[in-house]
């Protein structure tokens, strides 16, 4: 018997149909609540923040240095240049370096040394952040006998490293082989055709890596306890120990004085902030500037 | 009595027991072939006979391939390809491939100059500006682009892509101009269009295409040879070829046989 | 393209020819049976029938280059059939022109059917049965043999040509029937020219050669 179409669906006159319809009806409404169950924690963080931080933003917050323990009012201005320095730096080390790899592996992936590459570099990816600022601060802060912005920096480096390798890496790969075969084709050099030819051509994937590398960054705080450290200061220097927004948000959060407390909430307000625009800003940067074939 | 074997001075390139293949399977068995000068020669055979690991070996390209081997002479006006560098040699023999690929990060303006530019060669702007138009003129394309140099490549169709793609390799003014099937991926009037530009490259350009389209192996070329299982079945001018075949294997061919 | 149609083409081909040697044929056994209704139904019923056939096996030529765009021996077949219906049409243009003049040799008294038109039939309709088998089983060796079977129809039409003249100066009375049995022999000797043709036509179809230039030569 054949269903009937009706405005509002099918009306099923075969029992065994219906049975399966409402079957279906059950799982689709399961699914959805149970994606709205995911999607709660978010949900509820964003808008514990929101209440909590949004108040304390305005812009002496912003301009501000953090006031000595106990007086009220302060802002969170070292933290914001400092965060901001600690990714330049970071960035500086590991850009270079993620997106030369990627290019290797991307090229020489299956060959001996790609594989041990390629390993090394997905175990460093799940290193966790600690223990990269334990090394960094083996490596850097030892021998410099002091905490540094330097080597939060390199923390920060070791942690983006293996993002935008394996971004880099998987965006050349999907670069068709025409494209490099049009290039050689052309009596043009291979290490031309990778630089002016497929990188590229690959832009946009790559700027992606960097930026989730940045976004990834921006965020930790463990490793920046012992390197870069923190300072009540306006530190421009990356030989001196500076602030950055990660660290604020814990030393202020466990400290007992109010002030500073809500200081913290600010400043997760502020670092929330961060990440979603960087986060958005991707998204952008893939429409915008995507290559199509 | 026509003798299609031809003499030295009108032979460009000569292939001399050309053996190629991948991981230890060759796919091409000793072909040796003339190609003469300024002439189109086809190169046709059914899939998978070689025919375009064969012209591949002609400008080098096959050894760029993962576990490629190669072995006997291709010589270039007399001279082995092999001796000499493959950078050098592709700027002499230039190739266009099935599917267009321009570069789609660049202008159409500076795809056709890419081959200078991506090598690094200084040219002043007038110097390119007259490049870029002759060979634009030289392909059909002047007209319909000459407005709209500085777009991006990738918004033309495909049949003007494919227009560029030669613009690009003609730009270099090659000895050779290698076309592997270069119509295959085309609407009938890009086709079309195309196979008028080859027709008019003659006795300027030596053109060598691979196609497995007998039609238009038999439109346009001067010279055909017939690429059975990687060996060589006949060769000779087209219009004997296809009306009085000397080998059964291209009779039957050209029958449709097998394809 | 597909084996079955070249294979109908070639066998439209040999059952026009086939009709055209009959047209031949009945004009010889109407000379010599004196029955002018076989004669009259060769021009009034066969010729018809045979342009037909030429229409035909034009249009299918044409329409299987357009489909098929063949090539090789398969290309050579079909151009070669247009050719061999072209000269199988002139041929039974001919056993019309023969019909025609025997319809007038057999009013008159004497018997036209004398011995050597009687053999001139014979060479000419044997030069055409060898032409058609030869196409029939692509057979070079016998359409060459067809093309040197020339020079003998030609030895014995001169022959008829110089008895012929001699008969009219001696007895004017006879120039009439000469006359007649000259246009028949005529007539013959044109449809033997024509089954040459098609011997060479066969020998290109099956061998790609062409041998038009050498014969005129060798002639």
């Amino acid at each position: 018997m054949r269903p009937q179409m009706t405005p509002r669906g099918v009306r099923a006159s075969d029992p065994a149909l219906r049975g399966r319809l409402r079957a279906d009806k059950a799982f689709m409404g399961g699914m959805l609540a149970i994606s709205m169950i995911a999607v709660l924690p978010l949900v509820l963080i964003l808008l514990f923040i929101i209440i909590r931080g949004a108040s304390s933003i305005n812009w002496q917050f912003l301009t501000e240095l953090p006031k000595p323990m106990g007086e009220a009012g302060g802002g969170i201005s070292n933290a914001i240049v400092g965060t901001v320095i600690l990714i330049i730096v970071a960035s500086v080390i590991s850009m270079p370096l993620g997106i030369l790899s990627g290019i290797f592996l991307s090229e020489s992936g299956k060959s001996g040394l790609g594989r041990v590459t390629r390993l090394s570099v997905e175990t460093l990816m799940g290193v966790p952040s600690i223990v990269i600022g334990i090394v960094a601060y083996v490596w850097v802060v030892r021998p410099m006998g002091h905490f540094s912005a330097l080597s939060g920096g390199v923390a920060l480096a070791m942690i983006m490293l293996p993002v935008i390798t394996l971004s880099t890496e998987e965006t050349l790969l999907l670069i068709p082989m025409s494209l490099r075969e049009a290039a050689l084709a052309l009596g043009v050099s291979y290490p031309r055709t990778v630089l002016k030819v497929i990188l590229p051509a690959g832009a946009s994937g790559v700027i992606t890596g960097a930026l989730l590398g940045v976004a990834r960054a921006a965020g930790e705080t463990a490793p920046l306890l012992f390197t870069s450290f923190g300072s009540p200061y306006m530190v421009l220097d990356i030989l001196k120990p500076m602030a950055s927004l990660p660290q604020t948000i814990y030393f202020y959060a466990t400290s007992p004085y109010p002030a500073w407390q809500t200081l913290a909430w600010g400043a997760s307000f502020v670092l929330l902030v961060l990440v979603l625009v960087l986060n958005l800003l991707t998204k952008l940067v893939t429409s915008r500037w995507k290559t199509q074939f | 009595m026509e003798d299609s074997v031809l003499t030295a001075e009108e032979t460009i390139l000569e292939t001399r027991d050309l053996t190629a293949g991948f991981d230890g399977k060759d796919v091409v068995h000793g072909v040796s072939l003339a190609v003469p000068k300024w002439k189109v020669t086809a190169i046709m055979g059914p899939s998978g006979c070689g025919k375009t690991t064969f012209m591949r070996c002609i400008n080098r390209m096959h050894e760029l391939a993962p576990n490629a081997q190669v072995s006997g002479e291709v010589l270039l006006d007399g001279q082995d390809v092999y001796h000499i560098n493959p950078i050098e040699l592709r700027r002499r023999i230039g190739m266009v491939f099935q599917r267009p690929n321009p570069f789609p990060t660049m202008s159409i303006y500076n795809n056709v100059v890419a081959g200078y530019t991506l090598n690094g060669a200084r040219m002043d702007r007038t110097d390119r500006d007259q490049i870029v138009e002759e060979t634009l003129r030289r392909t059909t394309l002047w007209d319909e682009v000459k407005d709209a140099l500085y777009r991006r490549g990738s918004f033309l169709s495909g049949g003007q892509q494919q227009r560029l793609c030669i613009a690009r390799a003609l730009a270099m003014k090659p000895e050779i101009l290698l076309l592997d099937e270069p119509t295959s991926a085309l609407d009938p009037k890009s086709t079309a269009a195309i196979e008028e530009l080859i027709v008019s490259l003659k006795g300027s350009v030596t053109i060598v295409q691979v196609t497995h389209n007998i039609p238009q192996a038999a439109r346009i070329s001067d010279y055909t040879a017939f690429i059975h299982l990687g060996e060589l079945v006949e060769f000779g001018p087209t219009n004997k070829l296809f009306t009085v075949p000397k080998d059964k294997r291209t009779e039957e061919y050209l029958s449709g046989k097998f394809g | 393209m597909p084996i079955a149609q070249i294979d109908d083409l070639k066998t439209r081909l040999v059952t026009y020819a086939r009709l055209v040697e009959d047209m031949i044929g009945q004009c010889r056994s109407a000379l010599v049976n004196r029955t002018p209704d076989v004669l009259s139904d060769v021009v009034q019923k066969e010729e018809p029938r045979a342009n037909e056939f030429e229409v035909e096996i034009e249009e299918e030529c044409t329409s299987l280059i357009a489909q098929h765009q063949p090539m090789a021996k398969e290309l050579r077949t079909i151009l070669m059939v247009g050719s061999m219906t072209n000269d199988l049409e002139r041929m039974a243009d001919h056993a019309v022109n023969i019909a025609e003049a025997a319809l007038e040799c057999i009013g008159l008294s004497a018997s036209p059917a004398e011995g050597n038109l009687l053999r001139l039939f014979d060479e000419t309709l044997g030069m055409v049965d060898s032409a058609v088998r030869s196409f029939i089983e692509s057979d070079a060796a016998l359409a060459l043999q067809v093309c040197e079977a020339d020079g003998g129809v030609d030895r014995l039409a001169r022959d008829i040509l110089e008895r012929m003249s001699a008969s009219m100066t001696q007895d004017p009375f006879t120039i009439e029937q000469s006359l007649c049995i000259l246009k028949i022999a005529g007539n013959l000797e044109r449809i033997a020219d024509l089954s040459t043709n098609i011997g060479e036509d066969v020998i290109y179809m099956t061998e790609g050669r062409v041998i038009k230039h050498h014969r005129e030569e060798e002639q």
